[in-house]
């Protein structure tokens, strides 16, 4: 089998024991990215020597004896809001093109340090904003299942390296949905940990009190051992949990639910919802039943209002974060002619360097804090915000964990819902009262909807800090019905 | 009635530091509009009674002690500066004539 299909654990098995180096690895994917990239677009930015230089440099760490993790020498593609140092940092953003950051991201430098090696900059929405990759001012990604469809975002570029197998790994951040959506509309696992668990140090920040890093991968236990080898306690990040990583590899490695109870939200059914999407779920319901675990309808009444919640609380937050780009430190200036104040300056550069959604969400988000209004929205909704926690510690008294479909359709139409905000915005309905929370949550595959062949997803929710939950239900789900199938249920790119 | 006015779009803009155009100034009002009478649904919540959360887990300030650290260089910290005079950022004028 060629090495673009072995799993993730696979490769860096094969790695240690000698059977194949870094450098081989490396190039096998290069080679797919080469071949498949004219389609799928899903990065932003590859340098075939900056990475062959990392993949050997690996190679002799590993020559010279030195002890590396279960993932060294295995690639990465990594979502062009990392920083990284030796490639340049965009935010899918033309306000930041080019622009080489000083220094790494914690998880960009903690997975160099474990001996990952990198293939690129994957595209997204710009500043992760959006649920499509449509906003990315450099172009859009194609869905490796279909390509006139979306692979989903704002980690869009990641879902779809990881999904057209030019990558066994990629990293995302989920501020509102943005690893989990990607994921379940490219058939893949999409995991966003408990809010703190990893660093945010070196990431571009767009909401603070959300944003999330976490792995993708074709198969839960991957994205375990990615999950793990980058997460962990980081003093360059304030709000990060000083407490031991939960136990993700453990639980990846034990598909068993035999006494769970597992909580249907009762909120995320029903109108709106794509039959494909609801028959597919609820089969796989039926099938956690019978593996063992005690099904309940749990309902969270406060669910429905997180959308309008998270427009108010996320594009506040953006406002305030993005005055940074002030076109005097770094990236784009326009229109300094010598005569123009720096405010003129700062007002042309922004407007020139910004896309339209960046645009709406940072004068929403002005709108939201203005004196006169800062009551009525931001306020309200930062107290819709502890209704959401309490509605998920109300369930967590009675289940494990909780499950959802991850999205309510399969993947759209490139351009079908560009023009339309709030179309767009639906897409985040079921993932969004995690981010509120703080919660841990997963996407993992759970089939193909009937009438369009695309991807389902289902999404698994645990309390803070106890991840591990979810990639034991993701295992168990994933064992089961790939017995049912024969297989993984992407077997291969359909599209490629 | 609408939620926002083309002049309340123009007035954010200007605190945002966005020189948009007329043409983007009557599309965001527009937009603006319909996402703020979506969003308007929160304020159907009763909430009287409930605090506020600005941050999913209960944490406060976090210190560390305050001695000297290796940073960036100057170099390192100017390498992405659109314009850079003597080891310093140079920017356009930020004070009137008269100051």
């Amino acid at each position: 089998m060629s090495l673009i299909r072995k799993t993730a654990a696979e490769l860096g098995a094969m790695i240690a024991a000698g059977d194949v180096s870094a450098v081989e690895v490396a190039e096998a994917h290069l080679d797919r990215m080469a071949e498949v990239e004219p389609k799928v677009k899903a990065f932003l930015h590859v340098d075939r020597e900056v990475t062959l230089e990392q993949a050997r440099a690996v190679d002799a760490r590993l020559r010279a004896g030195e002890k590396l993790g279960p993932l060294a020498g295995v690639p990465i593609a990594h979502k062009d809001i990392f920083s990284t140092h030796d490639m340049p940092t965009t935010a899918a953003s033309k306000i930041l093109e080019g622009w080489r950051p000083p220094y790494d991201a914690t998880v960009t430098k903690r997975l160099r340090e474990a001996g990952l090696v990198f293939l690129g900059k994957t595209n997204l929405d710009e500043f992760a904003m959006g649920s499509s990759t449509e906003n990315s001012a450099y172009h859009p990604t194609h869905n490796p299942w279909d390509l006139t469809k979306v692979p989903g975002g704002s980690s869009g570029g990641s879902s779809a390296a990881v999904a057209a197998y030019e990558a066994p790994l990629s990293t995302g951040t989920d501020t509102g949905g943005s690893i989990r959506q990607p994921a379940a509309v490219t058939g893949i696992v999409g995991m966003k940990p408990t809010y703190g668990g990893s660093s945010r140090y070196g990431i571009i920040a767009f909401a603070s009190s959300l944003d999330t890093p976490g792995p993708f991968a074709r198969n839960v236990l991957d994205a375990a051992l990615l999950h793990e080898a980058f997460s962990g306690h980081d003093p360059m990040d304030s709000t990060s949990v000083d407490a031991p990583v939960p136990s993700v590899v453990e639980a990846a490695k034990s598909p068993d639910i035999a006494g769970m109870r597992i909580g249907v939200v009762k909120e995320f059914s029903g109108e709106g919802y794509q039959a494909g999407v609801l028959a597919r779920y609820n089969e796989v319901v039926k099938l956690l039943e019978s593996l063992g675990a005690t099904v309940v309808e749990v309902s969270c009444p406060s669910f429905t209002t997180a959308l309008p919640a998270y427009y108010l609380i996320a594009p506040s937050e953006c406002s305030s974060n993005l005055a940074r780009f002030d076109a005097m430190r770094y990236g784009l200036r326009v229109g300094d002619d010598g005569t123009r104040s720096a405010e003129e300056v700062m007002a042309l550069t922004r407007a020139a360097g910004f896309g339209p959604e960046v645009k709406r969400r940072i004068m929403l988000g002005t709108y939201a804090l203005s004196s006169g209004y800062y009551d009525a929205y931001y306020g309200q909704a930062q107290k819709v915000r502890t209704l959401i926690a309490r509605d998920f510690e109300a369930a967590y008294q009675q289940v494990d964990v909780l499950v959802s479909p991850t999205t309510p359709t399969t993947a759209f139409a490139i351009g079908e819902r560009a023009d339309d905000p709030m179309a767009m915005y639906l897409a985040d309905l079921c993932t969004i009262p995690s981010n509120l929370a703080g919660n841990a949550a997963m996407s993992v595959p759970c089939g193909l909807a009937d009438e369009d062949g695309l991807p389902v997803g289902l999404q698994i929710m645990a309390p803070v800090l106890a991840d591990d939950r979810c990639y034991r239900v993701g295992a168990a789900v994933e064992k089961a019905l790939e017995s049912r199938w024969g297989g993984p249920l992407l077997k291969e790119a359909p599209s490629l | 009635m609408s939620a926002i006015t083309r002049d309340e779009v123009a007035h954010l803009a200007r605190l945002s530091r966005l020189a948009l155009t007329d043409d983007e100034l009557d599309h965001y009002a527009t937009q603006l509009d319909a996402i703020i009478e979506a969003v308007a649904k929160v304020s159907e919540v009763a909430a009287e009674d409930v605090p506020p959360s600005s941050h999913a887990l209960p944490l406060t300030n976090v210190f560390r002690a305050d001695e000297v650290r290796q940073s960036l260089t100057p170099e390192q910290a100017l390498s992405g500066a659109p314009a850079v005079e003597d080891d310093r950022f140079q920017v356009p004028r930020i004070l009137g004539e008269e100051a």
